[in-house]
């Protein structure tokens, strides 16, 4: 006998309502657990994505949407930018490096990104199998990607127009898988990269009769980080250029020398994701009310539940007093009943918390995309426990300290 | 040794208990008798140790109860003082092996299987460990009340009103139970009770019908 059995055989004799207590905490704890996990592995997922850009240029438009589709690859670009125009941002002195972007194609639904090798590298991918592109229309897969679609080296892809697997189909647009990287963890590992040359050569212009031979002569070229830029692809157009600044102070002025001077726009992740988390953040805080109900709720059904089992237990507390017991004994007893129905809560939502992450991770696609997964422990969750214990101490101190007070004399002569 | 000597409790200022001097032998049996209202339950209470009286002093072999603290006083009845109430008040969410345990467990002293099966044997009630108090009848029932109140060896075993809702022949057998019960724990009984048929079972009656500051020695 200790006081943990007494106390459990109390839970026991009334284990509807204990069971009842236990969910009801358990779902407040599951939604709170939820929101910490989404909002951590979304918030990290973005700005890991967005690190090492400083800004992101494309055609002028709403600046999340340029950051969404040139980062996050979730939302149409917002048009394309000359690359002449390009090519001047590019060489000024304030940027250290440009990685550029042609989207608008798509094969099955994963986007074919043209790009340099520079793209890879500032996720730091390596190649896993195969080798990178070195002509036109050769692609090199994201790790999900190949294992979505069983695709593998030599094999053949189609590219259709736009972002919708139902797009339609480019003419002379099949390309050869020549690599597949290994998994980032990253926004890379569901795009298919390709130079940006492929991306001009499915849109070239073409004539009826001298088709084939457009392509092949594309196909010539020899692909480099720097081929893009050469004078002969003077009038084409890319979507947007991945900006990484020389130094801090190009970050106040760089972005008002692009939207003020020229044609395009400059977006800085770092602010453009705190806006949006912010936005988020409205529903969040939302939810985390109706969590809050919920937990308040169930602390108001441990406290009646103790309260009431006061009243049917003031003989079995007079006995125990009278066996020897002392009052803090029976003190303890009724908070350990507390303590037990709240960490029980506590437990079964952080499972149902994790569980419920995950579930939602792997059936919701907009939650794909930013790979979110309930098997993984986050510092905020003990302050989750500690909560639980708090709650199972805050509701049961009232009806333990009428415990403590039992007067035995009187509840006995009582009967 | 039980030792009660010139004991008053003020329930109010009109209501005023005297309480006769008590001197009770190791092994010794008292009954004591007294319509309602008579300050029976007041004297048992405070011989229980759970009624401070306002004035008064109580020992038991030498330990004057009220000069010990709440906790002390909680410890020491847990101990030496057996008690059987008029309702059983069993725990009703323990097993009866349980209910017999928590006595020890409440009185801080370490759990003895051994002590508690024999004992429920002792009892008939050996085959009943494991059931629930609701599943038990009413003499059943009564027996692990006694159990529990002798299974830490006390020194003075009370009864209050034991009989009272039973037929003859089973009054007769709970009183049998109690005093054979306290004589291997070599305990001191005290029985309380408005029964008359209990009278014939003890040779020491005390009456507490006008008898107040009377003086008992056995």
């Amino acid at each position: 006998m200790n006081l943990f059995k007494l106390s459990f055989s109390y839970l026991r004799r009334r284990f509807l309502n204990t069971l009842l207590n236990i969910l009801l905490l358990s779902f407040g704890i599951a939604t709170i657990v939820v929101l910490l996990l989404f909002s951590y592995q979304m918030e990290e997922n973005l700005y890991s994505n967005a690190e090492g850009v400083d800004a992101v240029v494309g055609a002028k438009g709403s600046p999340i949407q340029l950051i969404l589709s040139g980062i996050f690859h979730i939302d149409s670009p917002t048009g394309n930018i000359n690359l002449d125009e390009a090519k001047t941002l590019i060489r000024n002195p304030m940027v250290e490096s440009a990685i550029p972007l042609a989207l608008g194609d798509n094969y099955r639904g994963h986007r074919i990104v043209g790009t340099t090798k520079a793209y890879t590298e500032k996720y730091e991918a390596e190649i896993k199998a195969g080798q990178f592109w070195e002509h036109p229309f050769d692609v090199v897969l994201g790790a999900d990607v190949a294992e979505m679609e069983g695709l593998s080296i030599g094999d053949t892809v189609m590219s259709s127009h736009g972002f919708a697997e139902e797009g339609m189909m480019h003419e002379n647009s099949s390309m050869t898988v020549v690599g597949v990287l290994d998994d980032t963890g990253t926004v890379l590992d569901r795009l298919i990269l390709t130079s940006v040359e492929t991306m001009w050569g499915i849109h070239a212009p073409h004539g009826s009769s001298d088709e084939g031979e457009n392509h092949s002569h594309v196909n010539e070229i020899e692909i480099t980080d720097e081929s893009y830029l050469s004078d002969a692809n003077s009038g084409e157009q890319i979507t947007a250029l991945l900006i990484k600044y020389r130094n801090p102070l190009a970050a106040a002025q760089f972005p008002r020398f692009v939207n003020e001077r020229t044609s395009m726009q400059a977006a800085a992740p770092a602010i453009e994701i705190t806006r949006l988390l912010n936005l988020l953040g409205v529903g969040l805080d939302a939810i985390r009310m109706f969590a809050y109900v919920l937990i308040l709720a169930s602390v108001l059904g441990i406290f009646i539940a103790l309260l009431n089992s006061m009243k049917e237990r003031k003989y079995d507390l007079a006995i125990m007093r009278s066996l020897g017991g002392s009052r803090m004994k029976l003190f303890t007893n009724v908070l350990l009943e507390g303590l037990m129905i709240s960490l029980a809560g506590g437990v079964l939502g952080m499972v149902l918390g994790h569980l419920a992450v995950e579930l939602l991770g792997q059936s919701f696609t907009e939650a794909r995309q930013f790979a979110v997964t309930g098997f993984v422990f986050i510092p905020g969750e003990g302050w989750i426990i500690a909560l639980a214990a708090g709650i199972g101490l805050l509701s049961s101190v009232v009806p333990a300290i009428q415990a403590y007070r039992t007067d035995i004399a009187y509840t006995l002569s009582k009967t | 040794m039980i030792l009660l000597q010139n004991c008053t409790h003020h329930y109010s200022r009109k209501t005023v208990v005297n309480l006769p001097d008590i001197n009770l032998e190791d092994g010794g049996n008292l009954l004591v008798t007294g319509l309602s209202g008579s300050g029976k339950s007041t004297l048992l209470h405070i011989l229980a140790g759970i009624l401070n009286p306002t004035k008064g002093s109580y020992e038991i072999n030498g330990t004057n109860l009220f000069s010990l603290s709440e906790t002390q006083r909680d410890r020491f009845r847990g101990q030496h003082i057996g008690i059987v109430f008029q309702q059983m008040h069993l725990i009703q969410s323990l097993t009866i092996a349980d209910n017999i345990h928590v006595a020890r467990y409440m009185a801080g002293l370490t759990a003895d299987q051994k002590k508690v099966k024999a004992l429920c044997a002792t009892l008939e009630i050996g085959d009943k460990l494991n059931s629930f108090p609701d599943e038990l009848s009413q003499g059943q029932k009564q027996r692990v009340a006694i159990a529990r109140a002798v299974v830490n060896d006390p020194v003075l075993l009370l009864a209050d009103e034991p009989t009272s809702s039973l037929d003859d022949l089973r009054s007769e057998s709970v009183i049998e139970l109690l005093k054979k019960s306290a004589e291997i724990s070599e305990a001191s009984l005290i029985v309380s009770t408005h029964d008359s048929r209990v009278k014939k079972h003890f040779k020491n009656v005390l009456n507490l019908e006008g008898a107040e500051q009377k003086r008992v020695a056995v």
